[in-house]
Order: structure tokens, then C-alpha cells, then sequence
């Protein structure tokens, strides 16, 4: 188990800036991957890991180059090899799963010819013994029906089973050392949990050492034996991983791990201030002195050395890791959020459906959408003044599709959106006057996107005030000067544009131009998982103070249910955009619960390596919800037999007024599930 | 897919009837018409509405247009005005001449503009780079009536190793034809090919930039292998329809190089017939100009529906 088999000493990436200075992305980074173990290299974005798994291949991406070091690999400095030499260790000795597979498979080469090149250089087999050979690698990562998957284009397959091909591709030379670069990121809840323990089982099948890169705490504590915490390019902490996750030593993962939404806790996390400072930017001292709540004087002119400690086989990159020590248990302590919740209904959802389905040629003279089986149907939610909802959901469940309707960039088939009782909002948006599109903002996932990159902050914020207030001049300037306040961002970033804010701050202009039309109900669609986790608790809280002060309504939707259960009053679970759940969420996350409810909180991954996830479903992907019958019976692990395929099941209300829709009555409900 | 061909044959017929509406309609409001233009000073009195007669121009414009329409589609187009002779006679060796000179640059100028695009992207910014984006860069800022009368100049008048201008009859035979295409051909190609270049090169950079590129080099999978196999079946695809529409601008006729060399194509025959107000010529091309353009078009749009898996399969499944 001690033999080395990757060795990474004083290694140092970067490049050169437009000024020709030597701009580091890696700073002198050394490390041993020993035979048979699994390390996780954890960090946020632009910390250097992908970086360094890279180099780990002796690939340096084009644009950067090695400033010094070496990556030594079977007593050969892999950085200096020639590319025909390194052809051979590529996929026979070191093999990477990439994090974005639909992306990395070549789009015109069918999926068994793609693992069939790799056996074609990394092994002597015979054609008939190779084929056979697929077979086997595609059984192996649990794809079913090999023959027909290997016959399939890389678009016709799901995420997940993307994934998986990649998984079976890197697996066919056999290779000593796996590389996976966030190979579970953009993937459902319940589909990473699957993806990862096929990962786990396979490293314990073959003994493979694995390293796996990844920006997720939850996802690196199940597979990992030991941790590298990287910031700014360097590591900051390395060492085993129980002891990291339960014990770190050193502020910024002690920060990390309080900033993560826990299923277990209701209410807000702390969050970190500030973020990482970018590569070129760097100071003397270290690189972490803004952030620190342990800073010292010292911190900020010296630079402090990764230090070994023999005792807990941990190396620290701190001055004051002695004081952390004695009292790094993650006590984590959560803002519990106020409810402000009124009395008052706000908006009013019956018997909504959503249709995509193209209208033909008679439908579009009669104006109606004919589709006896629309994406989204039967949604009938009440949403009270003040009230933070959840939609929760793997893709497809039609959640953003809701959104998308109540915000009226997509016409409902049927059913009534009713506005404060009175003004319906079933319409279009092109019918909609100007306050009702006021009334209801949207902030989206994405803030690179959502941003108009010529604009500048104020004219992004402008824009809603002078459209929905008509304000000009001093007046003007005053509103957004307030309104930046609010988000804590200072008045000097009125004249920067979006390209010069980091993600948290742009999604900060983003709250803050919602905010500028002073809306009763906020969309917000997945707005923090585009955000590195420190900044993801930094803008929740920001969300949730907005709401106290202004008293407005949150729709969230979210695929994190973690983060869900931080935030909101309410949640409505969906599958196939069919309702399934709906309740306080204080009971949704209790049981009973609905089935498919029970496959979500099971799949859930949490930051510490006791807590393991619990599969019960097939991770199986459905087209279409079912013409009949529940929208979950494809993948119910509990279906009662033709009842379940038949007949809608009916809502059962719990004591604590939480709505289930099951043929199973709720104790029996109850009985065998997961506690 | 049957039924997508249909629809997108279908849709170009309608493409057709419109522009032939078009340039009736367009041919109609203009000032005088043939028989003026024909007789001249003495179109007035009783010549004018002899002439009128003869050539059907007294019946109502729509009674007109439809005994035109049914006569073009059977491939009569009438007869030219100025040589009083029937203008499928007309434009028959014209269209020959043309498609000549056409596929020769095509022919030339694909395969060089395919190479040129690639090598130039593959040893991008070094040398070999540098030195054919320099020139590819030049040849297509140079218009090519500047450039054609160069080649003229060089080749022509001071080496004199080829005609300067083709003087041969229209239905010349193709091997009397083939030396003196040699100019014209060349500068057409430039032209076009070093456009093609253009467009190869950033297409094949946007895919060795893509993930599924880097995950060939890190599965170990050969240099040239991976870019016959994994880079240049996605590079080109797009490549596709540009190099359809070149070659429907080269079967149209290269107007400006077919009048510097004073070469009998279609392009030429544009410019006399709307100097000539031969407007039943006129009308003839541009439905023949159109359909080229259409068919092409159609064509290359089956090829990339063909060749690209993701749309076929798309296609299949609705």
C-alpha cells in the first residue's frame, strides 16, 4: 500500500500576462499519490486543482507552462516527456474521466467505437476479443443492454450514462492511476449518488488509485481516503479525510465546511466574507489573511510554510494551527431564519399545465394547445404573502417550467395563475400590463448570462427604475445607490462592468436589479449553484434579509436540497412535472414522506464520510411522464401493482398538514423507510 | 426524413415562383418595354402594335405571365430580343461555358483550400501558419478585377504564355476552350479559396479547442489519428454549406472575371442582356440563376443532415 506511484515535486504552473509578468496558477505544490488509494483534491474555482490533476497526465493546457518542478511518474518526469512517449502512459497507465462527459465524448464516432480505440491502443487484444471486451467494460459501469449502447451516438444517451461510458472508456487500459475531474458536477442528485458509488466499487475491484478533483465536500467524503485542500494555488491542508472533514485545522476548510447547508440543520449557514483572491493579485503574506477570523499581524507579511505534523499525519499551511486544533470540532451554528409569513394568499396555482408539445397547424387557427399528456399538469399550489416555496426536483421535473409560466415567458395549456385573488396571470406576457410584470422579477441560475455584459452596473440596475418608475437624474442615482447598499456592494461598482465582478458579486447585481422593481414574488432558479460554496452562503443570507426587510415571496427552485431545507417555509417536490409532495418543510424532510421524496433526501451527499447515501431507486431516465396512473411508478421501489399504473394516486394529508400523493396509506408508508 | 426532403423541395419552389413573380413583375414596371427597346425611334403607329403582336405583349400582364410560367417549366423561355433566337439556344452553351470554368475551380480550389485550412490551424501561429494566413489575408482583400487584370499583365502580355482574353466562339469545343481558361480559373480560385481557407482554419481551431479534443490527447490517442478520426469529421461539417453557396456564386456566373477576360458565360450574358434590355433573357436568368442557388442550397443541407448523426437522429425520431 506504500508504494508511490505519482509524485508531484515543487511544481509551479502559470503564465505570462499581457505585461509579461509570470502570473502562477500552481504554486510549488508537492505530493505523493501512493498505490491503491483514493485522494480528493478539493477547492473552489480557479484554486489550481484542475490544473494540477492535468499536469498529473503531463498535460499542461494550452496558453499555460510549467515554470518549474516535475511530475514524476513510474521515475520519469512526465512534464518533460515527448507526446509519442506520453502516448503510451495516456490511457494505459494514467487515465482521466472528465467532468463534463457529454461534452468530451467526439460527437460523430458511435460510443463502442470511442472504448474500442482505447483497447485498440492499450491492449493486444484480438477484434472479436475487444468487442467482447466492450461488453464487459459497458456491464461493468452498469449500462444496460452493452450491445445496443455501443451501437449509439454520444447524444442519444442521458448524463448519467454519458458519464458511465466515460467511466468504461477510462477503465479500458486498465490503468494504474484515475483521474476525475468533477466527474459527477451537472449531474441529478440521484444519479451523482450512483455515479459514485460505481466509482467507489471500482476502486476497491481493481485497486486503481484514483484522484479525484472536486468542488463538492459531500461528494469528495465518499470516496476519498485522504484530502488536499487547495487555495489560490497552493495547498493549504492535506491529510487524511475523516480527520479533515471532522477536525480541520486550518481556517479556510474550518470556514468551508460551516459554510455548507446541512439536511440535518434548518436555518441559514455562516457564511465566509469575501473571496479568493484571483491568480496575479496575490500579496506578500498569506493568501488567505482577508478571510481569516484568525489572522494575526504576522499573517499578513509572511507567508506561512506547509508544515508536517507527524501526529496527525496532516500538513498545515498555517501560523495558527495550534489554537484551531484545540477547538476545531465544525460546531456549526445556523442563522435560523424568521418566517414572515402572512396570513394573505398571493398567488394562487390551480390545475395548471404546461404544454411543449408543437401545435399543428388547426390548433394554431383555434389557438389551443391539444396534448393529452403535457409536460407539467395538475399543479395546484397556494403560495401566502411573505412565504419562501421550494420546487425540488431532478431535471425534467418541470420545475423551471412553472417558473417559466408564472413569470409568463410560457403560455399554460390550462388551469388559472391568480395574483393577489384578483388579476389573472394565466395569460401571456405580451397581454400582461406593465405591473404585472413588475410584480413578479426573476433571478437566474447564471449571472454571466443574465447580465448584459456591455452594461454597466448602474445601467443594469437603471433599467427597471426608469422602466417601471420613470426615474431620472439625482433621483435615479440615489435609488441605485441604496440599492447596492443593500446587497453590500460599495457605490464605486456603479461604473465597473460584469466582466470585472467575481460570480458572488455579479449574482449580488442580480438580486439587487430584481429588487429595483420592488416585486411581491421573486423567481429565483437555481440562483447559487453557479457559486463556489463560501459565496453561496454569503448570498442565501443576503436573500433572506432582503425578504425580511421587504417582506417579499420567494419561489426557489433548487436541485440542492440541502440548500432548500436552509431556506424555505415550504417545499413542493415534483417528478415529471406531476406534484408528488407538498408540506412545511420541517415535515417533508421528515417522515413519512412520498416515495420518490425518499430517493432525493437518500441521494443527498453530506460533507462527512459516517453519513453515507442511501440508494433506493434506479437511476433510470424517463422521457415522457406516463399516460396513466402515478408519475412515479417507472422508478417507485415500493409500487403496490396496478393500482399504481392505473389510477392517479390520491393526496393524503399527514397530522402536521403535509400532502402526500401515494396509493400506499401512510403508515404503511412510514413502516419501511430509511430513518 | 422522406418528408423533410419533401418540405425543403417543396419550400424551394416556392422560393422559385416568387422570384420569377419578381423579376415579372420587376420587368413590367420598368419604363418601355422589348418592342420599344427593339424598334427604337420607330417604335409608334402601326409597328409598334405589329410588333406588339408578334410578340404577345397585347394580352393583359397575368395572361402573360402564366403562358410564360407554363412555357418555362417545359424549358422554353422564348426568344432573346437582340439575336431574334430562341433563348434556350442562347443560354445552352453559355450554361456549358460556365459550368466549365466552374468545376474547374472547384475542382482546383476545394482540395488546396481544405489543406491550406487545415495545416494552417494545426501549425497555428507558427510558421507554416503565419505564412499562408499572410497570403490567403492578401488574396482576399484583393478585389478580383484588380487581380485578374494583373494575372493578364504578368502572364499574358510580358511572359506571353497564355491568352490575355478569350476570343473563341461561344459553342466552342472543350479542348479549344481549356487554354484559355487557365487565367480566369486562377483568378477566381484565389479568391475563393483563400475564403474557404479562411473559414476551414477557424473551424478546425474551434474543435481542437474542445473538450472532446483534449479527452482524445489524454486517452493517448496518436496525434494524426486523432485528427483524422476525431477533429476533421466535426471541423468540416459546417464547412459544408459555405462551400455550397461558393459554388453556387461560381455557377452564376462570376460576373466581374467572365467580363475582364471577356469569357462566354453566363455571368457575360447578364451583363449584355441588361445592357441589351433583353428582358426575356433577364427573366430566363434569373430563374436559372435561382434554381441554381436553391438546389444547391437544398443539397448541401441533406449532406450535413446526412453526415451529422445528432440531426439525423433527431430527425428519425420525430
Amino acid at each position: 500500500m506504500t508504494e508511490i506511484i505519482q509524485k508531484v515535486k515543487n511544481l509551479s504552473i502559470g503564465f505570462k500576462s499581457k505585461k509579461g509578468e509570470e502570473i502562477l496558477i500552481l504554486r510549488n505544490i508537492s505530493t505523493n499519490i501512493k498505490k491503491g488509494e483514493t485522494v480528493g483534491i478539493v477547492g473552489e474555482s480557479g484554486s489550481g486543482k484542475s490544473t494540477l490533476a492535468l499536469a498529473m497526465m503531463g498535460y499542461v493546457k494550452q496558453g499555460l507552462y510549467t515554470i518549474g518542478g516535475e511530475c514524476e511518474f513510474n521515475s520519469s518526469n512526465l512534464l518533460k516527456m515527448k507526446n509519442r512517449d506520453l502516448e503510451k502512459i495516456r490511457g494505459r497507465k494514467i487515465a482521466m474521466i472528465p467532468q463534463n462527459a457529454g461534452q468530451a465524448l467526439t460527437p460523430n464516432l458511435k460510443i463502442g467505437y470511442q472504448i474500442d480505440e482505447a483497447l485498440q491502443l492499450h491492449s493486444d487484444l484480438k477484434e472479436e476479443e475487444r468487442e467482447q471486451k466492450i461488453s464487459e467494460l459497458l456491464n461493468k459501469v452498469r449500462l444496460p443492454s452493452p450491445e445496443t449502447i455501443a451501437l449509439r451516438y454520444p447524444h442519444e444517451l442521458s448524463g448519467g450514462q454519458q458519464q458511465r461510458v466515460a467511466v468504461a472508456m477510462a477503465l479500458a487500459g486498465t490503468p494504474d492511476l484515475l483521474l476525475l475531474d468533477e466527474p459527477t458536477t451537472g449531474l441529478d442528485v440521484t444519479t451523482q449518488a450512483h455515479v459514485l458509488e460505481l466509482l467507489n466499487f471500482i476502486a476497491k475491484d481493481t485497486g486503481t488509485s484514483m484522484v479525484y478533483v472536486s468542488h463538492d465536500l459531500g461528494a469528495i467524503a465518499q470516496v476519498s481516503d485522504r484530502i488536499i485542500v487547495m487555495y489560490s494555488g497552493e495547498i493549504v491542508l492535506e491529510g487524511p479525510s475523516r480527520d479533515i472533514l471532522k477536525k480541520p485545522i486550518h481556517p479556510y476548510t474550518y470556514g468551508l465546511l460551516k459554510s455548507i447547508p446541512k439536511l440535518s440543520l434548518a436555518g441559514l449557514p455562516q457564511s465566509m466574507p469575501g473571496s479568493q483572491p484571483q491568480p496575479g493579485t496575490m500579496h506578500r503574506g498569506c493568501s488567505f489573511f482577508d478571510r481569516c477570523d484568525f489572522s494575526e499581524e504576522k499573517c499578513k507579511s509572511n507567508s506561512p510554510q506547509l508544515e508536517y505534523l507527524e501526529e496527525l499525519n496532516t500538513s498545515v499551511r498555517c501560523f495558527n494551527h495550534k489554537s484551531l486544533m484545540n477547538d476545531s470540532q465544525v460546531n456549526q451554528t445556523v442563522n435560523k431564519i424568521k418566517t414572515s409569513l402572512q396570513d394573505k394568499e398571493i398567488l394562487n396555482i390551480s390545475e395548471v399545465s404546461i404544454s411543449y408539445a408543437k401545435q399543428n397547424l388547426l390548433d394554431q387557427v383555434l389557438n389551443r394547445i391539444s396534448d393529452d399528456n403535457p409536460t407539467v399538469k395538475d399543479i395546484n399550489i397556494n403560495i401566502k404573502k411573505g412565504e419562501t416555496i421550494a420546487l425540488v426536483g431532478e431535471s425534467g421535473s418541470g420545475k423551471s417550467t412553472i417558473l417559466k409560466s408564472i413569470a409568463g415567458l410560457l403560455r399554460t395549456k390550462g388551469g388559472v395563475i391568480k395574483f393577489d385573488q384578483k388579476r389573472n396571470l394565466s395569460s401571456d406576457l405580451k397581454e400582461r400590463d406593465p405591473n404585472d410584470l413588475r410584480i413578479i422579477q426573476l433571478i437566474f441560475q447564471n449571472p454571466d448570462e443574465s447580465l448584459n455584459p456591455n452594461h454597466t452596473v448602474e445601467e443594469i440596475i437603471a433599467q427597471p427604475l426608469k422602466l417601471y418608475f420613470g426615474l431620472k437624474g439625482e433621483e435615479l442615482k440615489k435609488n441605485i445607490k441604496e440599492l447596492l447598499q443593500k446587497v453590500r456592494l460599495g457605490e464605486f461598482y456603479m461604473s465597473r462592468y460584469p466582466r470585472q465582478l467575481s460570480g458572488g458579486e455579479k449574482q449580488r447585481v442580480a438580486v439587487a436589479r430584481a429588487f429595483a422593481a420592488k416585486p411581491d414574488i421573486i423567481l429565483c432558479d437555481e440562483v447559487t449553484s453557479a457559486l463556489d460554496v463560501s459565496v453561496q452562503a454569503a448570498v442565501l443570507n443576503l436573500l433572506q434579509q432582503l425578504k425580511e426587510d421587504f417582506g417579499t415571496t420567494y419561489i426557489f427552485v433548487s436541485h440542492d436540497l440541502a440548500v432548500v431545507r436552509a431556506i424555505s417555509d415550504r417545499v413542493a417536490v415534483l417528478y415529471q412535472g406531476r406534484l408528488c409532495e407538498v408540506g412545511p418543510s420541517k415535515d417533508v424532510y421528515q417522515f413519512p414522506s412520498h416515495p420518490y421524496t425518499e430517493v432525493l433526501l437518500g441521494a443527498v451527499l453530506e460533507p462527512d464520510p459516517d453519513i453515507k447515501p442511501k440508494l433506493v431507486a434506479e437511476d433510470i431516465v424517463e422521457e415522457k411522464p406516463p399516460q396513466k396512473g402515478c408519475s412515479f411508478q417507472g422508478r417507485c421501489s415500493r409500487i403496490l401493482g396496478d393500482i399504481c399504473k392505473n389510477e392517479i394516486p390520491p393526496w393524503q394529508i399527514t397530522n402536521s398538514g403535509n400532502s402526500i400523493r401515494c396509493h400506499i396509506p401512510l403508515k404503511e408508508l412510514q413502516k419501511d423507510q430509511i430513518n | 426524413m422522406l418528408f423533410l426532403i419533401i418540405k425543403r423541395i417543396l419550400l424551394g419552389l416556392i422560393t422559385l415562383f416568387i422570384v420569377s413573380l419578381i423579376t415579372f413583375v420587376g420587368t413590367e414596371i420598368l419604363p418601355g418595354d422589348a418592342c420599344t427597346t427593339y424598334l427604337e425611334r420607330q417604335a409608334f403607329g402601326e409597328q409598334l402594335e405589329a410588333c406588339y403582336r408578334r410578340l404577345g405583349l397585347n394580352v393583359p400582364a397575368y395572361e402573360r405571365y402564366v403562358s410564360w410560367a407554363v412555357n418555362a417549366i417545359q424549358g422554353d423561355f422564348g426568344y432573346s430580343l437582340s439575336g431574334e433566337m430562341p433563348i434556350k439556344e442562347v443560354l445552352g452553351p453559355r450554361i456549358k461555358n460556365s459550368l466549365v470554368l466552374a468545376s474547374a475551380a472547384i475542382f482546383i480550389g476545394i482540395p488546396i483550400a481544405l489543406i491550406l485550412g487545415i495545416v494552417t490551424a494545426l501549425w497555428r501561429d507558427k510558421l507554416p501558419d503565419v505564412a499562408i494566413s499572410t497570403v490567403t489575408i492578401f488574396a482576399m482583400t484583393i478585389p478580383e478585377f484588380i487581380s485578374a487584370t494583373l494575372l493578364i499583365l504578368i502572364i499574358a502580355i510580358w511572359l506571353e504564355w497564355l491568352p490575355g482574353i478569350v476570343i473563341v466562339p461561344t459553342d466552342v469545343s472543350f479542348f479549344e476552350l481549356l487554354p484559355n481558361i487557365i487565367l480566369p480559373v486562377i483568378a477566381i480560385a484565389m479568391i475563393m479559396t483563400a475564403h474557404m481557407a479562411r473559414m476551414v482554419r477557424s473551424s478546425v481551431i474551434q474543435v481542437m479547442a474542445s473538450e472532446y479534443v483534449q479527452m482524445a490527447i489524454l486517452k493517448g490517442v496518436p496525434y494524426w489519428k486523432m485528427v483524422f478520426k476525431h477533429v476533421l469529421p466535426n471541423a468540416l461539417l459546417p464547412a459544408i454549406n459555405v462551400v455550397a453557396l461558393t459554388i453556387a456564386w461560381l455557377l452564376g456566373g462570376v460576373v466581374v472575371t467572365e467580363v475582364v477576360f471577356n469569357y462566354p458565360g453566363l455571368g457575360r450574358l447578364v451583363i449584355e442582356s441588361i445592357s441589351n434590355r433583353d428582358l426575356p433573357t433577364v427573366q430566363a436568368l434569373a430563374i436559372i440563376l435561382a434554381s441554381i442557388y436553391v438546389s444547391i442550397n437544398l443539397l448541401a443541407d441533406l449532406m450535413t443532415l446526412m453526415l451529422n448523426p445528432r440531426l439525423k437522429t433527431l430527425q428519425i425520431r420525430k
